[in-house]
């Protein structure tokens, strides 16, 4: 792998940067791996480069059907945060959010990831009282947090209107300074390029159309471009998670719905951090390029379509007017949908499942991305050990069945 | 937006509508009797089908019925709508 420095920019910038290496190969997929990777986004790809890079697993394919970080990697609002509720979650997102600093470092690619704080609003006495409920049981988990009135609010939101006048007035927040966002694309490019070097195949454009599973013990995929054996996969497919394990005759306790989402066009720099608002639902931050990004609603019915829905963004766009009247003339630019694999507690699905050798990470919702270098971490020691890691053990599918849910309804952020 | 064809009212569009999830659930008739796995089973665990799926809706901003439907997952097309306690009609794909 070449390594990219200012030194290589100024080296190629004299023959016009025709000449940098491809920063990953397109091989063919080879007749057998160790693993077998499901899924070519960020989860797929941190994976493949933890299991590489940490494990030292030496025969590693990815399998994509579209393209590199073409499903909820590309499609999601890049927030990224630890700001959650319980404390097997804290540890599962504040471990990601730790890996989330040294990114860039650790895989020499401008992941762009920028600690811009993220805000939580409210906007009544009850409300106030959930944030505070989460904003203590941070500090419980050794996660800062801070508690924001309204003169701090208005240092923070200066565009915001926090008058009192609109319909729901805000009355407070919490801020996670350490949350922020990062650049989506880059992070899939980052981790697919470290694990490129390290010898891990990365196979686009081939989808898979069965598990191989004999004795409940897994034996390869069959794809778009013939078997390919393994005695180790993992499924890294977010909302076509169910579709796969279906394959192996494996039911999961989550629903597909499409979640919504849409950038403005771009405008000069008019927002510094990261807002949700869980009342009036609006999540919305500004990127490099200066377009608003915002997260809306999920659509309620079950789809695989990643179709934009029009009722869906123009309730999120009128909360976010109420919030901020100075964007009534903004023009939207994009709208699409990601298909996300809701679950019923809103916490992810990850571990090993009732056939030997498959591995679940998936179940994650309207907040896989924050958790992407993380779960790649936690599934890389799932995987090579054949036996779930401590931080990723509450989140195995028997805590449907024992009853241990982990209710993370009010820290997604999403409904 | 989706058009929704309520078979009390006629054709009425979507965010008169609540979705309810996977029809024909049945709940087990002795829950006592039941390990706890089948108890998830039921709670839990959907067929989250990609195609074809028969599904529960309800008209809350109109007649307030429930009712269910034939839709494809894929492309939203309602291919059929029948009322509550009625099988599935057959042949539809």
């Amino acid at each position: 792998m070449q390594k990219y420095s200012f030194f290589k920019l100024l080296q190629h910038s004299l023959s016009h940067h025709k000449n940098w290496q491809a920063a990953w190969r397109n091989p063919a997929p080879a007749a057998e791996y160790d693993v077998v990777i499901v899924g070519g986004g960020g989860h797929g790809l941190a994976s493949a480069y933890y299991l590489a890079k940490v494990h030292g697993v030496k025969r590693i394919a990815v399998i994509e059907k579209g393209w590199l970080g073409g499903g909820n990697t590309g499609r999601n609002t890049t927030v990224i945060r630890s700001n959650y509720l319980r404390d097997d979650s804290a540890r599962l997102y504040e471990h990601s959010l730790k890996l989330w600093e040294g990114l860039s470092q650790e895989l020499n690619y401008n992941v762009m990831f920028s600690q811009r704080g993220l805000i939580n609003l409210a906007h009544s006495h009850h409300e106030m009282s959930t944030l505070l409920q989460r904003h203590y049981a941070m500090i419980e988990n050794g996660i800062e947090s801070e508690v924001l009135n309204m003169q701090q609010l208005q240092k923070w939101l200066p565009n915001a209107n926090l008058t009192g006048s609109a319909r729901y007035p805000v009355t407070g927040g919490i801020v996670q300074r350490r949350g922020g966002t990062a650049r989506h694309d880059a992070v899939a490019w980052g981790y697919a390029r470290g694990a490129d070097a390290l010898g891990v195949d990365i196979i686009q454009q081939c989808e898979v159309q069965d598990l191989i599973v004999t004795n409940n013990e897994i034996k390869g995929v069959e794809t778009t471009k013939g078997t390919i054996r393994a005695d180790k996969v993992l499924l890294c497919a977010a909302g076509h998670s169910g579709h796969l394990t279906k394959m192996a005759g494996l039911d999961l306790p989550m629903v597909s719905v499409p979640l919504q989402a849409l950038v403005s066009e771009p405008m000069k720099p008019c927002m510094n951090t990261i807002i949700n608002d869980s009342t009036v639902h609006a999540y919305i931050s500004q990127s490099d390029k200066g377009e608003l990004v915002i997260g809306a609603s999920n659509d309620q019915y079950l789809s695989y379509s990643q179709r934009g829905s029009w009722e869906v963004n123009e309730e999120t766009l009128q909360a976010i007017l109420e919030l901020y009247p100075v964007f009534s003339r903004v023009k939207m630019m994009r709208h699409w949908a990601g298909i996300v694999d809701i679950t019923p507690d809103r916490s992810p699905l990850m571990g090993l499942t009732d056939v030997k050798g498959l591995y679940l990470d998936g179940g994650w919702g309207t907040g896989g991305f924050k958790a992407t270098p993380g779960a790649g971490h936690l599934m890389a020691d799932t995987v090579a050990n054949d036996k779930a890691n401590p931080l990723v053990k509450p989140f195995g599918l028997d805590r449907f069945t024992s009853g241990r849910l982990v209710d993370e309804g009010a820290a997604s952020g999403v409904h | 937006m989706l058009l929704i064809d309520c078979p009390y009212c006629g054709a009425r569009e979507e965010h008169e509508f609540h979705y309810g999830g996977q029809a024909h659930i049945i709940r087990p008739e002795d829950p006592d009797q039941i390990d706890d796995k089948d108890w998830a089973t039921y709670l839990y665990f959907r067929k989250n089908t990609l195609g074809l799926q028969a599904e529960r809706w309800q008209h809350n901003f109109g007649c307030g019925q429930w009712f269910n439907a034939l839709r494809c997952t894929q492309t939203h097309e309602f291919k059929a709508v029948y009322k509550m306690g009625e099988a599935a009609p057959e042949g539809i794909k």
